[in-house]
């Protein structure tokens, strides 16, 4: 028997839905088998991770507003990235723009502390939030448009120097001066005229949920119904007919990485105005590269993506319940992320090709 | 004496700090000579860190720890090769994934690990060249893998240019459909090609667990798999070139370094991301210089290959 | 005497298409057979069975009398079968002798192969450099370096597919030249091509196929090229009709035109200058890789050039990109249809918003209107006659003659005033080439100023009233087409590269 690949003459529609559902499921097998393999019970563990964080009425009143907590910057940066990655533009360096925009918008507003009016501080830091992930995004897009530099290493790159500048900001610049020399800045969340808080007790709802949620909708009607949505689209699929249509490619380029840039940079100020609270060295937890899995997970598609931030925001959750219930180890959920990852990939195969089996004697 | 460094002591460590950064741009030329883009570089050197050091850990011997991480990376370099080759998968997305989950397993591996040291790999003395004044320390001073990895660069730059296979691989690269009309196995090629950049990418994060740092953490290789690949692109894919990128980013690794411990008066935070700001540069250099042209990059690169009929 | 080769009943079929069924016919050694048909007809598939690239269904073959299925062609080549490719078979980065040594079983070492490349390309009046890049020869020559990769392995049979799709008619005669002298040598060869003056000349002996199933067979010299037509497409044809067209002022105007190729291999255009009137069709000649796609792209706007160097109805746009040209009613047609032209998976109302915004209104204030885009892509669909099950499903899943003819529609149903079209009928069966060629001479009649880039000499003849050639990337002073002598237009394309020397040097 041979297994040969045949082109659909048209992509299908029903695998592409159904393809992220099968490799949800592909991954809770091979999880399990993983967490069997750490010794773990692989069902308690797959239950502990997917279904207790949302009924287990012993934890769900903590854990259920951590959802819309972990899945907005999720949501936020992945729908910025599926723009450009749906135009073949490949910004991998998120985590640096995230970085950058906690690091701007916190200083917008420490530069005014202990200023009351929120009404200047909190948009005040969400612009300097926002214009940093832009800013940082801007490099690698114009040394591409400028000098055809390749955007995936230097974006990436660029996630390195970010690291290194929040270290040294939470050492030095920004550093808490009432904080008796330990490493880190003034809490923001503390701070009534800059914290980020709960909007409603008890949901998790706070003004980057509001951004995620804006941001869909906005992405999904640019897809839909702009010319530029079609132009990304348009790149992505065939660059050259692009050309032909009249697209000018670097200032796709400039747009795209802006856009998923100042995203980032606002779920960066976010973060740090709420959940985190504060710079510090160890702010950096690696939402900017889980959201290039939520973009895929989500096909590239803004209501997609919706869903799978809110998936990967449950693997989170989920994953340290396990740690703390079954010590589970924390790394073992970011390899289950990975593979998650890896079954998609390889499901997708199914919604542009048409699988054959044919016997070798005919072939 | 320079500004308290020795010039002598930066050479013969720059040697050793390239040895991880060579071998692995050395296993991605081939890769992408034979048109594959493979981005997760850096998830097969940290799994070969971890099971490097795992393995000699257990068995005493540095040598069955690069052996076990060379199969550790071509390992993780088979689900690349499955995916972008048989499922047709895009090889930026496999490759990032690729190196997601090579960071989640390998700290899962290396749970145990850390902190714990690995046995010692000792120094291959060469009677008469090691003794020799002031070369002897610089060049002939050094374990095994320093030498190996010079001589791994010497065999690609061998094969690719004078042998048979070495002409089918860059056919391979560089028209995917005009090698398969002549009857060449396109994806087997590749396949191979895969396979021999994830062992060397294992070996050289066994390198950095094993003997350059040497012990076990979380995220060891520290973007070391993504300067190898923009090492790569400063070599316009050319080996020897890969060496001469691969020396210079060691010198500057090991420069900031000395710097950091002379007590320079710059903070250690803007030494430390001085490397990945210096190969930005040199990216932006090489990418002006040719002019916004591929400049000599394999025709077929990161494209999929699929024999429609 | 035993045939060279026999094939006996091949069948082949594709998921949804019968490429070939129950085909027959043998060669002789030293016999040059002519493989006649449409795109399409399933001359291809027939010829890489026989090459080893793909298996046959059903049915045999016999060489030289011994059992003949050769699994890959690198048998195929072993048993003394050998083929030159239409496309897909150089590589550009690398040099004639590499290129040479892939395509053999076991070649020499590089310096003894050099050596036996320059000995037997004199020897057959193909001169070649074994240490040049591939990328920088001419398209002859690169057809050159696929025969002489042949003809080292010294076959029994040697396979052309549409070898002469690439020379000027000069470089023709000389390629015969060569295959004469190898089959008076009893080398056979399979001699595929739709070109009916050059297998009459040429072929001893022809086999017609049609949908994939042998619909004839006939001494070529002794049939008309009307007749060889008629058995090729399986009906009459009717030449398209031109009416008499009046000129107007001049509509698009090129001056001086100077840029360099996007492409690493590509030819740029020196000093291009023309000016084609309302109502006139120019047609451009040459040799592919001429810098034919460059001049398409400086005349679209893709590249853009110095402000005058290119005029619409005396406006300066050179500086303006595709949607302005547009706008001022250019429109334009590239060669290659999935992936320039057309987006391939994209559906038929994506595919019609690609072009066809800026004139027939589908975008307002940036907002696509899906109802008038899909309304645009039915209409193309209806006057164009393509053949498709709706206008949702995506470019790739159309023939190529069917997305030709919706990519030239929905170019022509803009209203343009100026139309530049590369190669519109390639790879396009018959009837739709015709109805495309119909098309723009409609379009002119309707005071359209038309740009025809073609390698089919045939078709210009047909529909241009001015004829020039590219050449190098200059362009040669248009003149009438009436008139023009078959040697005038090899010597307008640019001769023969240097090949007729080498002959008269061996002569």
């Amino acid at each position: 028997m041979l297994i040969t690949l045949e082109k659909r003459p048209t992509p299908s529609r029903g695998w592409a839905i159904a393809t992220p559902v099968l490799a949800v499921i592909l991954t809770m097998i091979a999880g399990g088998v993983m967490f069997a393999l750490l010794g773990k019970n692989p069902v308690e563990a797959i239950r502990t991770i997917f279904w207790d964080p949302l009924f287990n009425p012993d934890v769900a009143s903590y854990s259920r507003p951590q959802l819309l907590v972990k899945a907005a910057p999720l949501i936020l940066i992945a729908t910025g990235l599926s723009l450009g990655f749906r135009a073949g533009i490949w910004n991998i360096g998120a985590e640096g723009q995230y970085i950058m925009g906690a690091i701007c918008g916190a200083a917008a507003g420490l530069a005014l502390y202990p200023l009351e009016a929120r009404w200047i501080v909190f948009p005040l830091m969400i612009l300097a939030g926002a214009l940093g992930g832009l800013l940082w995004a801007m490099i690698p897009a114009i040394l591409r448009t400028r000098f055809r530099t390749n955007e995936i290493l230097v974006s990436l790159l660029l996630v390195y120097v970010a690291q290194a500048l929040m270290a040294s900001m939470a050492l030095g610049a920004l550093r808490n001066p009432e904080g008796g020399g330990f490493p880190g800045s003034r809490n923001l969340s503390q701070w009534p005229a800059a914290a980020n808080g709960e909007l409603v007790a008890n949901t998790g709802l706070h003004w980057g949920v509001i951004a995620a949620i804006l941001a869909v909708i906005a992405a999904e009607f640019l897809l839909r119904r702009h010319i530029l949505g079609f132009d990304i689209r348009l790149t992505g699929l065939a660059p050259r007919a692009a050309r032909f249509a009249g697209v000018n490619p670097d200032r796709l380029i400039l747009l795209c990485m802006g856009i998923s840039g100042a995203l980032a940079g606002l779920a960066g100020l976010f973060e740090v105005a709420g959940p985190a609270g504060q710079i510090s060295i160890d702010f950096a937890s690696g939402y900017g590269f889980t959201a290039i899995i939520v973009a895929f997970l989500g096909r590239l598609s803004p209501v997609g993506i919706l869903l799978a931030g809110l998936l990967m925001a449950l693997t989170y959750i989920g994953g340290e319940l396990a740690q703390f219930m079954l010590s589970l180890p924390s790394a073992a959920i970011q390899a289950f992320q990975g593979m998650l990852l890896f079954f998609l990939l390889a499901v997708d195969v199914l919604s542009n090709y048409r699988i054959r089996l044919a016997t070798k004697g005919a072939a | 004496m320079l500004g308290g460094i020795n010039l002598a002591t930066l050479i013969a460590s720059l040697m050793v700090a390239a040895v991880p950064i060579l071998m692995a741009a050395t296993g991605e030329l081939v890769a992408e000579k034979a048109g594959v883009l493979n981005l997760g570089v850096e998830g097969m050197m940290i799994i070969g860190a971890v099971c490097g050091l795992v393995a000699a850990v257990h068995s005493g011997s540095p040598a069955l720890g690069f052996l076990a991480a060379a199969a550790a990376g071509a390992a993780l370099s088979l689900v690349f090769a499955l995916l972008t080759q048989v499922f047709l998968a895009n090889q930026v997305a496999t490759g990032l994934a690729l190196t997601l989950f090579g960071l989640g397993l390998s700290s899962l591996i290396g749970q145990g690990y850390v902190g714990v040291k690995p046995p010692p790999t000792g120094r291959l003395e060469i009677p008469g060249l090691s003794d020799m004044p002031v070369l002897g320390p610089i060049l002939f001073h050094h374990d095994v893998w320093v030498y190996l990895s010079i001589a791994m660069v010497a065999v690609v730059a061998a094969v690719l240019r004078r042998t048979r296979a070495g002409l089918i691989l860059r056919a391979v690269g560089e028209n995917h459909d005009a090698a398969h009309a002549l009857g060449y196995k396109v994806t087997r090629v590749r396949l191979l090609a895969i396979l021999f950049g994830g062992a060397m990418a294992g070996l050289g994060g066994a390198y950095v667990s094993l003997v350059r740092v040497p012990q076990w953490t979380d995220g060891i290789t520290a973007g070391a798999g993504w300067i190898a690949l923009a090492i790569v692109v400063f070599a316009s894919w050319k080996p020897w070139r890969v060496l001469i990128g691969a020396y210079l980013f060691g010198g500057i690794s090991v420069l900031q370094l000395n710097l950091q411990a002379a007590g320079a008066r710059i903070p250690v935070e803007y030494l430390a991301m001085s490397p990945y700001v210096v190969t930005i540069l040199v990216l932006v250099l090489i990418s002006a210089e040719r002019g916004g042209r591929g400049g000599n990059a394999p025709a077929a690169l990161g494209r999929n290959f699929h024999a429609a009929r | 005497m035993t045939p060279l080769i026999e094939i006996d009943g091949l069948s082949k079929s594709y998921p949804g298409v019968r490429a070939n069924e129950d085909v027959r016919f043998s060669i002789a050694p030293g016999e040059v057979h002519a493989l006649l048909g449409e795109n399409g007809a399933g001359k291809s598939t027939l010829v890489k069975m026989i090459y080893g690239l793909v298996r046959p269904d059903a049915g045999t073959m016999r060489l030289r009398g011994e059992p003949y299925a050769p699994p890959r062609p690198s048998v195929a080549r072993e048993r003394g079968v050998a083929m030159v490719f239409q496309h897909f078979s150089l590589f550009d980065a690398l040099d004639v002798a590499e290129n040479v040594a892939l395509g053999m079983e076991n070649p020499p070492p590089m310096r003894a192969l050099a050596k036996r490349i320059r000995e037997v390309s004199e020897e057959y009046g193909l001169p070649l450099d074994p240490a040049r890049l591939v990328g920088d020869l001419s398209a002859g020559e690169r057809q050159r370096v696929e025969i002489v990769r042949c003809l080292l392995q010294d076959p029994k049979l040697l396979i052309m597919d549409e070898p002469t799709s690439v020379l000027t008619p000069q470089e023709v005669e000389i390629l015969f030249r060569t295959l004469r002298q190898l089959s008076a040598e009893g080398t056979a060869i399979l001699y595929i091509s739709h070109k009916l003056e050059e297998i009459r000349a040429l072929c001893d002996g022809a086999t017609i196929l049609r949908r994939g199933r042998v619909v004839g067979s006939c001494a070529p010299r002794e049939k008309t090229a009307r007749e060889l037509a008629e058995m090729m497409v399986g009906q009459t044809l009717t030449p398209p009709a031109r009416a008499e067209r009046a000129r107007g002022p001049i509509a698009l105007e090129a001056a001086m035109l100077d840029l360099d190729s996007p492409n690493p291999f590509g030819v740029g255009l020196r000093g291009v200058s023309f000016q084609v009137r309302q109502g006139e069709i120019l047609g451009v000649a040459g040799v592919a890789g001429n810098g034919q796609d460059e001049l398409l792209l400086a005349l679209s706007g893709e590249i853009r050039s110095p402000t005058d160097a290119v005029r619409i109805d005396g406006h300066g746009v050179g500086h303006l990109g595709p949607v302005a040209r547009r706008r001022l009613g250019l429109v334009a047609a590239p060669e290659e249809r999935l992936g320039h032209a057309a987006a391939p998976d994209m559906s038929l109302t994506e595919n019609a918003l690609l072009s066809g915004g800026p004139r027939r209104g589908l975008v307002a204030r940036g907002l696509i209107d899906w109802a008038k885009t899909r309304i645009f892509a039915r209409e193309i669909v209806e006057q164009y006659d393509v053949r498709t099950p709706g206008i949702e499903v995506a470019a790739r899943s159309l023939s190529g003659g069917n997305l030709q003819k919706f990519v030239i529609g929905r170019e022509l149903s803009q209203d343009p005033s100026v139309v530049v079209v590369n190669q519109p009928t390639w790879g396009v069966d018959a009837a739709a080439a015709a109805a495309i060629r119909q098309a723009l001479l409609d379009r002119a009649a309707a005071g359209a100023a038309v740009v025809v880039i073609s390698q089919d000499l045939d078709e210009l003849l047909e529909v241009a009233d001015l004829f020039a050639a590219l050449n190098g990337g200059r362009m040669t002073k248009p003149r009438p087409t009436q008139g023009l002598t078959v040697d005038e237009i090899g010597l307008m394309m640019g001769g023969a590269h240097g090949m007729e020397e080498a002959h008269a040097h061996h002569a």
